[in-house]
């Protein structure tokens, strides 16, 4: 055994673990039953990898013998902890009953595994902070630490809300599956959400002095283009595929303009000041296919919707040459499927830039007078935007106070507090 | 696995004809669980002005008039159920008639060894 042999080993054993690492953690989670265990035996199965490999040679399919290996290693455990336990002596009878035979447990439903696991994962019976920390670690692969400081928490927090996490799926038995066609809607859009706060909280970061941690957000869209993958394969999933497109649509819009929306300085920029030249073109490109893809299908939601609206702005030049009209349209749409109050605002300020500023002042003073949003910094701060362009100046400064006094994150803070000093 | 399916509402949101009416439809849901293999055990509870709460504290025997906390909803009954994963406890639950009104927690049943066997 030579250095150069070794090196290549190693290489294509570090390849395997960044491409196929997730897909055999899913599979054997399936196999073994328990997320730990999975996840032992599979660090085990890398391990032997390095020393098999190098005496005897890479395997044909590689990925199954890492499967055959880490299924191997985990009944081994199992065995072991069974001595002190004899609960577990059935399944490890049924387990060694099965065939370890590499070829057979590569046919085996491997398809729907990584399904499975993102579906246990945004178990609806899960707290909505686990699931995004369970989701990231098990189906992404990021490690605690990468999420803890993500979120501005510790490790050990995070840690410890996977662990208990996992404790709950294996004692409430959370199953392992693919929910039945008559959850399957309400399941789907648990995991849609878990994606897009994923994707929001890298984009608008709900805390802290950093306006985007682009990371996450680049997680967030391969968990949707890995979603986008795997549903065609499963019959009855595969329906739900235009909304999933139109999600991935959504954040590759608003992720194009990532570079526009925040000065040197780390301020905010809005749209209408955006520099257009800075939008990621390709990633526009892209987007605005899927949204076209989505709508063609007639069985777009919501997640579509918003994405059509983005593909609008995306393909004005200028902040004043947008199709505010289809804006407001697509808006009205929006407003049926899932009546709320900030769609409501969002249509406002497009009515403001379509007709008059008074006309959007008129829905938002509405808005306000119902105490919907009453709370929420943003419809103060449009409200003070149009007083402003109407000239209404104590009006405006009064309504920059109130959203200031309710904004908690810093750039917005001074992005507010600078045009506070312009309306005097 | 065994799943404790414990029924929660205002009692008070509920007429007597009502309550009879559940009853009714709980016997159905319960012989219906019957059928499927499902069903361990199942019984709607007298009203919460019924209970009485015991604790025994350094020996002595503490007895007071009323249920151990004042909630805004009650238990009221309870489902033992034989399902094969949670997502089958749910489906259950949301079979259950108060659960349009009330709320329905599910515990999974811990197995213990030591216990009699054939009680239900």
């Amino acid at each position: 055994m030579n250095d150069a042999a070794d090196i290549k080993v190693r290489e294509t054993i570090d390849g395997l673990y960044r491409t196929e690492s997730r897909r055999i953690l899913s599979t054997l989670i399936r196999l073994l039953g328990d997320f730990d265990l999975a996840e032992e035996a599979m660090h085990d199965a890398f391990a032997a990898a390095m020393e098999k490999w190098a005496e005897e040679g890479i395997p044909a399919n590689p990925w199954a013998w890492l499967v055959s290996a880490g299924r191997f290693k985990g009944i081994d455990v199992m065995r072991r902890q069974s001595r002190k336990d004899e609960s577990s002596a059935d399944t490890i009878e049924q387990l060694e009953a099965e065939s370890n035979d590499p070829a057979e447990i590569a046919d085996r439903a491997v398809k729907d595994d990584e399904l499975r696991l993102i579906f246990t994962c945004c178990h609806p019976a899960l707290a909505p902070d686990a699931r995004i920390a369970l989701t990231l670690r098990e189906v992404c692969g990021l490690t605690t630490e990468e999420i803890a400081r993500a979120f501005l928490t510790t490790p050990s927090t995070l840690a410890q809300r996977i662990v208990r996490a996992k404790a709950k799926i294996r004692d409430a038995g959370i199953p392992y599956k693919v929910p039945s066609q008559e959850d399957l809607p309400e399941r789907l859009e648990a995991v849609l959400h878990v994606i897009y706060l994923v994707f929001n909280e890298g984009y608008s970061a709900s805390s802290g002095d950093s306006l985007t941690r682009a990371d996450l957000s680049g997680e967030a869209i391969r968990l949707g283009r890995l979603l986008l993958e795997l549903l065609p394969a499963n019959p009855q999933a595969a329906a739900f595929e235009p909304e999933v497109t139109g999600l991935v649509a959504l954040m590759l819009l608003q992720e194009s303009r990532r570079a526009a929306r925040s000065s040197a300085e780390g301020d905010l920029v809005l749209l209408e000041d955006q520099n257009r030249s800075l939008w990621n073109q390709e990633t526009i490109r892209e987007g605005t296919q899927l949204v076209r893809r989505a709508l063609a299908s007639q069985r777009f939601g919501t997640y579509t919707l918003q994405a059509a609206i983005a593909a609008v702005h995306a393909e004005a030049p200028t902040a004043a040459a947008t199709d505010w009209a289809q804006i407001v349209a697509l808006y009205d749409v929006l407003l049926q499927m899932a009546p709320s109050p900030v769609v409501e605002l969002n249509r406002a300020v497009a009515v403001a830039l379509s007709s008059s500023p008074e006309a959007g002042l008129q829905i938002i003073d509405g808005i306000l007078a119902r105490g919907d949003l009453s709370d929420y910094h943003l419809a103060h701060s449009a409200r003070a935007d149009l007083c402003r362009r109407l000239g209404r100046h104590a009006e405006a400064r009064e309504s920059y106070k109130r959203a200031l006094a309710l904004t908690r994150l810093e750039p917005e803070r001074r992005f507010l507090e600078r045009r506070l000093n312009e309306v005097v | 696995m065994k799943y404790m399916l414990l029924v929660y509402y205002n009692e008070k949101e509920m007429s007597d004809a009502e309550r009879d009416r559940c009853y009714v439809d709980s016997a159905r849901l319960s012989r219906d669980l019957a059928a499927e293999g499902k069903f361990v055990d199942a019984s709607p509870l007298q009203l919460i002005d019924t209970a009485t709460s015991v604790r025994v504290r350094n020996g002595k025997k503490l007895v007071t008039d009323g249920p151990f906390a004042e909630t805004h909803e009650q238990l009221g009954g309870y489902y033992l159920v034989d399902a094969n994963d949670l997502d089958e406890a749910i489906g259950i639950a949301t079979r259950i008639p108060v659960a349009t009104l009330g709320t329905i927690e599910i515990r999974p049943v811990l197995e213990i060894p030591g216990l009699p066997t054939g009680g239900t």
